[in-house]
């Protein structure tokens, strides 16, 4: 039976298959249309001058000028507003509080998140699923509204203070609001459920034998953990930290309205120079400098862990 | 690889009839309940320091339940479990000297075969170069050395069964706690393996308790079966003993290929029993010792290898002769098992070793033949 089936299988591996091509061509051509396009274009208008015109920078480039209308449109680029970025300290700044910003709230968050999502996946089975729903629950409720609420709460006069004060932990209210701790806090707040679940996922499937097996051969459980329970949820912590960090340091909304006038962020940058100057081509300069920021450590990583420790990444079940 | 001579050194050893032996593990009236669901039932074993113990029973009758409770991951409902005269209540399987090789064998899917191997090793604080060798021998053991620095999911089911042997033994722990050892190696290799470890339990001194569904690997390996039913045991005994004179119709029928005839005890003199089983077996003379009264049920039990079997009626008339006609025959290579049909229906079973080639076979299909057996071959049950 195997004589005849095995050789058929190879058959229609082989064969060029539409349907295969189909499937494997989708996210293909999604990446293309959705990434790879809109990031040529930011990339093109962060070689171009800001303009008082519509769109507000020279040169556009005119397909209808054909091939030497792009030549044209190509002569005039520049490197001017990379060459900014660099003169005025202010952008390596906020570059730096960025990345020191989300760091720090990404170790914030796995500290938070991580015996959170150990909790629920060593609840009850028959509960898992409702505890599930819990950490979903809020994203039903707008990312902006939910932000919102954290002013009503951390302000001088807020939830936080008159609860406080009413404990007698503090005798007069404190200033968290527009600080560096609210923004952590919001942070921390908004990004808990993209840690919990990739690591309520790895920790999850993890075989509740392995540990018997440590506990027999004489590893007392706190030992256990950490040479059993942890590299084996390591793939869950990685997917976690790279869904908070990236984000976060982009992250415009929860400093701009949690942080105080000092809270440095790139987003925030990013989005006076797009909408308070104008400046298109600087903004997407700024938006091209960050996207390599994170891709290009992420690019490394990926490549070492293929390496290297490949199959702690796709530990098998 | 070499199978030592096992014979003398076993044949003395039988700390059981011995009263004066201090037991090793002790369960004393355990019961292991899950919610309504009684996994282990009253049960009481004691199995003796340096022995070879056997678990047998039908899937889901509570053998690994039995293991666990001595490894530490289930507590007794009711009773307590003893090693060495201690109680194990409230140990932690972490400080019991006991290692358990698992059912699903619980490899570590991060560590190579070596981390795997040397993972108890470690925990003991061994000096770095007694790991190394202690690995490399256990690796030689399972003949894996090739293969110390895969991972787990890289290897073969075989190949993974040997793994978490060697991990089980790597400690030389006082109590060996084997689920299903061998069940996934080829017979070869399941053959040398058993001799390995019987090699090494003698070697060391090491108490082991093993689980097999294979009953040759029960017979070969171990000093004392236990057959299990349903959460209880059934009999404990040495291998030729519960092959021999099993005490009851299920644990007869567990091991081995057995042939039952029900009948009833008619006459009882001088260490022998009459037993009368109607049209099937007519009246059969049995040498046993048995407390039975005259009028109980009983069963005649005989395996068929002990059953002769030939053309012609016996000259002398003979004890224990019945006569049917050959109903099938079963051609295993080595031996030929016969089914005689008996007039009232029922069949007889009777092993016939392959002395000479197929062709030449005397007894066909439909022959008339006479079943014989000496008063010593079978036994009389009543439960
Ligand atoms: N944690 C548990 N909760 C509920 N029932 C259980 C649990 N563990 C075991 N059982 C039940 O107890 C009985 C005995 O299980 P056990 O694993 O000891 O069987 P076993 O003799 O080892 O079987 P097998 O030969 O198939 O491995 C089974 O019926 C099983 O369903
Ligand atoms: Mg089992």
């Amino acid at each position: 039976m195997t004589t005849v089936d095995s050789p058929g299988r190879h058959d229609t591996a082989n064969r060029p298959n539409p349907a295969r091509w189909l499937v494997v061509a989708i996210p293909y051509v999604w990446l293309f249309l959705l990434f790879l396009i809109p990031f040529l274009i930011v990339l093109k208008i962060s070689f171009s001058l800001t303009a008082i015109a519509q769109p507000p920078y020279t040169p556009v480039l005119d397909l209808g000028g054909g091939i030497s209308g792009v030549i044209e449109a190509f002569k005039e680029f520049t490197v001017e507003n990379y060459l900014w970025l660099t003169e005025d300290a202010l952008y390596a700044k906020a570059y730096l509080s960025s990345i020191e910003i989300a760091v720090v709230s990404t170790a914030l968050v796995l500290l938070v998140g991580y015996p959170i999502a150990y909790g629920m996946a060593r609840a009850p089975k028959a509960i898992q699923p409702m505890l599930l729903m819990l950490i979903i629950l809020p994203f039903w409720t707008s990312f902006l509204i939910r932000v919102y609420s954290w002013i009503g709460i951390l302000k001088k006069e807020g939830l936080l203070n008159q609860f406080l004060l009413w404990l007698g932990v503090i005798s007069k209210p404190l200033t968290i609001l527009n600080t560096d701790t609210a923004v952590y806090i919001g942070i921390v707040y908004s990004y808990l459920p993209f840690m919990i679940l990739p690591l309520y996922a790895a920790l999850e499937r993890l075989d509740p034998t392995l540990l018997e097996a440590a506990a027999d051969l004489g590893c007392r459980p706190s030992r256990a953990f950490w040479r059993v329970t942890f590299p084996l949820s390591l793939p869950g912590v990685i997917a976690g930290c790279f869904l908070v960090f990236i984000p976060v340091t982009g992250e415009f909304v929860i400093p701009d309205l949690l942080g105080g006038s000092n809270t440095l962020m790139i987003g925030r940058t990013l989005w006076n120079e797009f909408f308070s100057n104008r400046d298109w081509p600087l903004a997407s300069a700024v938006a091209v400098v960050l996207l390599l920021i994170l891709v290009v450590p992420i690019v490394i990583f990926q490549n070492r862990a293929e390496r290297g420790e490949g199959a702690i990444n796709k530990v098998p079940m | 690889m070499a199978a030592k001579a096992i014979g003398p050194v076993r044949r003395t050893f039988a700390p059981w009839d011995d009263p004066a032996a201090p037991p090793f593990i002790e369960f004393r009236n355990v019961t292991k309940r899950f919610g309504d669901f009684v996994a282990v039932d009253n049960l009481s074993l004691t199995i003796y320091e340096r022995e070879f113990f056997a678990l047998l029973g039908p899937s889901g009758c509570g053998k690994t339940t039995l293991m666990r409770m001595v490894a530490g991951f289930e507590e007794p409902t009711e009773g307590e479990v003893l090693l060495d005269g201690q109680d194990l209540a409230g140990v932690p399987p972490y400080r019991r000297p006991t290692n358990m090789m698992f059912q699903s064998y619980a490899l570590f899917p991060h560590m190579t075969i070596e981390a795997n191997i040397a993972f108890g090793l470690k925990q003991d604080r061994m000096p770095k170069a007694e790991i190394n060798a202690r690995v490399e021998e256990m690796l030689t053991l399972v003949k894996l050395t090739p293969f110390a620095k895969r991972k787990p999911h890289q290897l073969s089911g075989g190949q993974k069964q040997r793994v978490a042997l060697a991990r089980s033994l790597a400690r030389k722990p006082k109590v060996l706690l084997l689920d299903e050892p061998l069940g996934a190696l080829d017979k070869k290799l399941r053959e040398e393996t058993q001799f390995e470890l019987v090699d090494l339990q003698q070697e060391l001194g090491l108490t082991f308790l093993i689980v097999t569904h294979d009953q040759e690997e029960a017979m070969t390996v171990a000093d004392r079966v236990a057959i299990m039913d349903h959460g209880r045991i059934m009999q404990v005994a040495t291998p030729a003993e519960v092959y021999e004179q099993p005490n009851s119709r299920y644990v007869a029928d567990f091991i081995g290929d057995i042939n039952l005839i029900e009948g009833r005890i008619v006459d009882r003199a001088g260490g022998r029993v009459w037993l009368d089983c109607g049209e099937a077996g007519g009246m059969i003379e049995v040498e046993q010792a048995m407390e039975a009264a005259t009028g109980d049920d009983a069963w005649f039990a005989i395996r068929p290898e002990k059953i002769s079997l030939s053309l012609e009626a016996p000259a002398a008339p003979s004890v224990n002769c019945i006569t049917g006609e050959v109903w099938d025959i079963g051609y295993l290579g080595d031996v030929s098992i016969y089914h005689v049909r008996l007039p009232d229906g029922t069949t007889m079973k009777s092993t016939v070793t392959n002395r000479t080639r197929l062709v030449e076979r005397q007894i066909t299909w439909d022959d008339r033949v006479w079943l014989t057996w000496p008063r010593d071959a079978g036994v009389v049950l009543t439960r």
